[in-house]
C-alpha cells in the first residue's frame, strides 16, 4: 500500500546554486503526481531529494523535512534506510549490465541479505510481471544480461527491479524520456496499473504524459513549486499567469 | 557539375585579373555580394597547394615502416631465441621444462626450479599485491577526500617510475632484515604448520622476492585498477545507491563487479611485469637451484639464472640451456601480456562514452 508524503520548507543546494526554494506539498497515497516545468527548473533535485540521493553528491545541501507516511526521512532514518521503502527509476535505463535478468530484479533483495530461492524466484516473476516484461523474458531469465534487453525493456526491468523490494513510493524521473513512443506507452499502462499499489512520483516534460498518467500535478519553475494542484485544474484552468503560459506553449 | 566548376573557374579568373586597388574598391562597392572576393582567394590559394599525394604517400609509409618494424622486432626476438636455443632444444627435447637438473659440470640442464622460482615469487607478489593494490584504488576513487586524491595517485605512479636496482638495493638493506628478524619469525610460528614457512631462515628467499615484486607491480594494478573503476557510469552507483545500498555495498556491487574484467585484467598485466622482472628479484631470491616447499628458502628465478650465469657460460650447450630459458619466458610474458592488454581493452573501450 502506498502512503502520503508531506514535504515543509524543503530548499536544496549545489553549493551556491539554491536549486529548490521553500517547497510545500502534499503527496496524496495511491495517486500519481506529476511534476512539470522547464528543465534545469529543479524536478530531479526535489525528487532526489525524496529519497536522500540529493545528498549523495558531496557539494549538495538540503534543509526542512520530509515526512514519507510517518517516517521524517530527515530526523528518523537513515538515507540506507530511506532508500529501501522508496524505489527509484532514472532517466537512463541503468540495469546492472554483468547481472542475467533474475540477479537484477533480485538485487535490492539479495544486497539486504534475502537469500531464500523459492520466494525469490515468485518476487522475481510477480515484479516482472508487475513491469509488464515478464511475457517478453520469461524464457530467458536467467540467461540473459540485463543489458542485452531493448531500451525500452532495460526501463520496465528497472522499475521491476524497483519494485521487487515492495517499496512504498516510486520515484520516476522522466522514465519515459528515452523511449520510442511504444515503449513510452507501455510505461504509461504500467504507472496506471501501478497507482493501486503505489504512490508514484513522475517528473515528464510531456505535458500529455503528465495529462494522462496523473491526479495532481505540480509546475516547477526557477527552484520554485509554482502550482500544484489537480491535474485537469493545472491544465484546463490554471491560477498561475506563468503555469498557463507553460501548458499553452508561450513560455520564456 | 560541369556548369558549376566552370562559374568557380571564371569567378578564380576574375580575382586573378583584379590589382589590390580594384578588389578594395570591390569591397567597399555595395554592387557585389560580399565575400566573393575573399572565397575566391582562398580557394585560389588552396588550389595552388596541389594535392600532396606524393608526400601523403611516403608519409603513409613511412608509418607503415614504424608499425612493421615492431612485427619485425617481436620476429626477430623470437627466431633467434629459437635458434640459438636449438643444441638444448634437440638435447633435452620438452623434457627440458619438467627437469630439476641444473649441472653445467655434467651438462645436464632442466628449467623446473627456475619456472619454479619465477612462478611461486610472481605468485606471492600477487597475493600480497591485489588486495593491497585495490584497496588503494577503491579509497582513492570512491573515498579520499579531494585533496588527498591527486598526491595518493602521483604517489602510486612515483613508485613505478623507480629504477629496479633500487628497489633490489632497499630490498637488501631494509626488506632482508625486517623479514628475517620480525615477520618471518611470526610467519614461521602461526603458519609454520603449512609447510610454506620453515626453516631456515636466511632473510633472502622466494618469499622476499615476492614481497619486493608485489611493491613494484602495485602501481600497475592499482592505476588500472583505478582506471576502469572510474569508467563505470555514475548512473550504476546510483541505482545500487537507490536500492538502499551502503557505501560498501555500492562500491561491491556497483563498481568493483562491473569493473572485475578490467581489474582482472590489471592483475594479469602485474603479473607479467613480476614474471620478468630480474634485477630486484636477483639480489634477494638467493639464487639456489633447488625447489624447497618452504617460501623462505632462497630459490632461483628464470630472468635471475639468465642474467648472472650468461656471462659465465663456458660451452655452447650451457647457453644454449639459457636461451631456452629466455625463450620460455619469452612466451609467457606475451601471452600473459598480451590477455590482459585484451581484457582491458574490452572493459575500457567506449567507456568515455558510457560516462555521464
Ligand atoms: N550534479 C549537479 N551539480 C551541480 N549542479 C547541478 C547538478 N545537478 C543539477 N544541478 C543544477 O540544479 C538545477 C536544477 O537541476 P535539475 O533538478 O536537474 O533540473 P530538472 O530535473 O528540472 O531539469 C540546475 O540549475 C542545475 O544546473
Ligand atoms: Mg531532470
Amino acid at each position: 500500500m502506498g502512503v502520503g508524503i508531506e514535504v515543509k520548507d524543503l530548499n536544496a543546494w549545489y553549493g551556491s546554486n539554491h536549486t529548490l526554494q521553500d517547497i510545500n506539498l502534499n503527496i496524496q497515497p495511491n495517486e500519481a503526481t506529476a511534476l512539470i516545468g522547464p528543465s534545469g527548473c529543479g524536478k530531479s533535485t526535489f525528487v532526489r531529494c525524496l529519497n536522500r540521493m540529493h545528498e549523495t553528491n558531496p557539494i549538495a545541501k538540503v534543509t526542512g523535512s520530509v515526512r514519507i507516511g510517518d517516517l521524517d526521512i530527515y530526523n528518523d532514518a537513515s538515507p540506507v534506510e530511506v532508500r529501501r521503502r522508496i524505489g527509484m527509476v532514472f532517466q537512463r535505463p541503468n540495469p546492472f549490465p554483468t547481472m542475467s535478468i533474475y540477479d537484477n530484479v533480485a538485487s535490492g533483495l539479495r544486497l539486504n541479505g534475502f537469500r531464500n530461492r523459492r520466494v525469490l524466484d515468485e518476487v522475481v516473476e510477480r515484479s516482472l510481471k508487475h513491469a509488464a516484461l515478464w511475457d517478453e523474458v520469461k524464457d530467458e531469465l536467467k540467461k540473459k544480461s540485463g543489458a542485452s534487453l531493448s531500451g525500452g525493456q532495460q526501463q520496465r526491468l528497472c522499475i521491476a527491479r524497483a519494485l521487487a523490494v515492495d517499496p512504498e513510493v516510486l520515484l520516476m524521473d522522466e522514465p519515459a524520456s528515452a523511449l520510442d513512443p511504444v515503449s513510452t506507452a507501455k510505461i504509461e499502462d504500467l504507472i496506471f496499473q501501478l497507482k493501486s499499489q503505489y504512490t508514484i512520483i513522475i517528473v515528464t516534460h510531456n505535458m500529455q504524459q503528465a495529462a494522462r498518467v496523473a491526479e495532481r500535478t505540480g509546475f516547477f519553475l526557477n527552484g520554485k513549486l509554482v502550482e500544484f494542484d489537480s491535474t485537469h485544474k493545472i491544465f484546463t484552468n490554471p491560477r498561475d499567469k506563468r503555469t498557463e503560459d507553460y501548458i499553452t506553449g508561450r513560455f520564456g | 557539375m560541369p556548369v558549376s566548376v566552370t562559374k568557380d573557374v571564371e569567378k578564380l579568373k576574375d580575382t586573378s585579373v583584379a590589382s589590390p586597388q580594384e578588389t578594395a574598391a570591390t569591397h567597399s562597392g555595395a554592387s557585389t555580394p560580399q565575400g566573393v572576393v575573399d572565397v575566391s582567394s582562398v580557394r585560389k590559394f588552396l588550389m595552388a597547394r596541389g594535392n600532396s599525394a606524393v608526400a601523403d604517400r611516403g608519409f603513409r609509409w613511412l608509418m607503415i615502416a614504424c608499425a612493421m618494424s615492431i612485427f619485425a622486432i617481436v620476429a626477430l626476438i623470437a627466431s633467434e631465441l629459437i635458434a640459438r636455443s636449438q643444441l638444448s632444444i634437440a638435447k633435452f627435447g620438452i623434457g627440458f621444462f619438467f627437469k630439476q637438473a641444473w649441472n653445467p659440470v655434467t651438462g645436464d640442464y632442466g628449467a623446473l626450479t627456475f619456472i619454479y622460482g619465477t612462478l611461486a615469487s610472481s605468485i606471492v607478489a600477487l597475493i600480497i599485491a591485489v588486495p593491497l593494490s585495490i584497496g588503494v584504488s577503491v579509497f582513492i576513487t570512491e573515498m579520499s577526500p579531494k585533496f588527498l586524491r591527486g598526491p595518493l595517485s602521483f604517489l602510486t605512479e612515483l613508485l613505478a617510475a623507480i629504477p629496479s636496482v633500487v628497489y633490489g638495493l632497499w630490498a637488501v638493506f631494509v626488506l632482508v632484515p625486517i623479514l628475517r628478524d620480525d615477520v618471518n619469525p611470526v610467519l614461521m610460528k602461526t603458519l609454520g604448520w603449512t609447510g610454506f614457512f620453515a626453516p631456515p631462515n636466511f632473510g633472502q628467499g622466494v618469499m622476499t622476492a615476492g614481497v619486493i615484486l608485489a611493491i613494484m607491480i602495485l602501481p600497475i594494478i592499482s592505476s588500472l585498477t583505478r582506471e576502469v573503476m572510474t569508467a563505470v557510469p555514475g548512473s550504476q552507483r546510483e541505482a545500487v545507491l537507490a536500492l538502499g545500498a551502503t557505501r560498501w555495498e555500492m562500491i561491491r556491487m556497483g563498481v568493483l563487479r562491473n569493473a572485475r574484467i578490467g581489474i582482472v585484467g590489471s592483475i594479469i598485466l602485474g603479473l607479467g611485469r613480476a614474471l620478468g622482472e630480474t634485477m630486484a628479484v636477483t639480489m634477494v631470491i638467493g639464487n639456489r637451484p633447488e625447489i624447497v616447499k618452504s617460501l623462505l628458502a632462497p630459490g632461483y628465478s628464470m630472468a635471475s639464472v639468465i642474467a648472472n650465469e650468461f656471462t659465465e657460460a663456458s660451452d655452447s650447450l650451457y647457453l644454449s640451456a639459457l636461451v631456452e630459458i629466455g625463450l620460455a619466458l619469452f612466451l609467457v610474458t606475451i601471452i600473459v601480456n598480451g590477455l590482459a592488454r585484451l581484457l582491458v581493452w574490452a572493459v575500457t573501450r567506449g567507456a568515455s562514452a558510457r560516462v555521464a
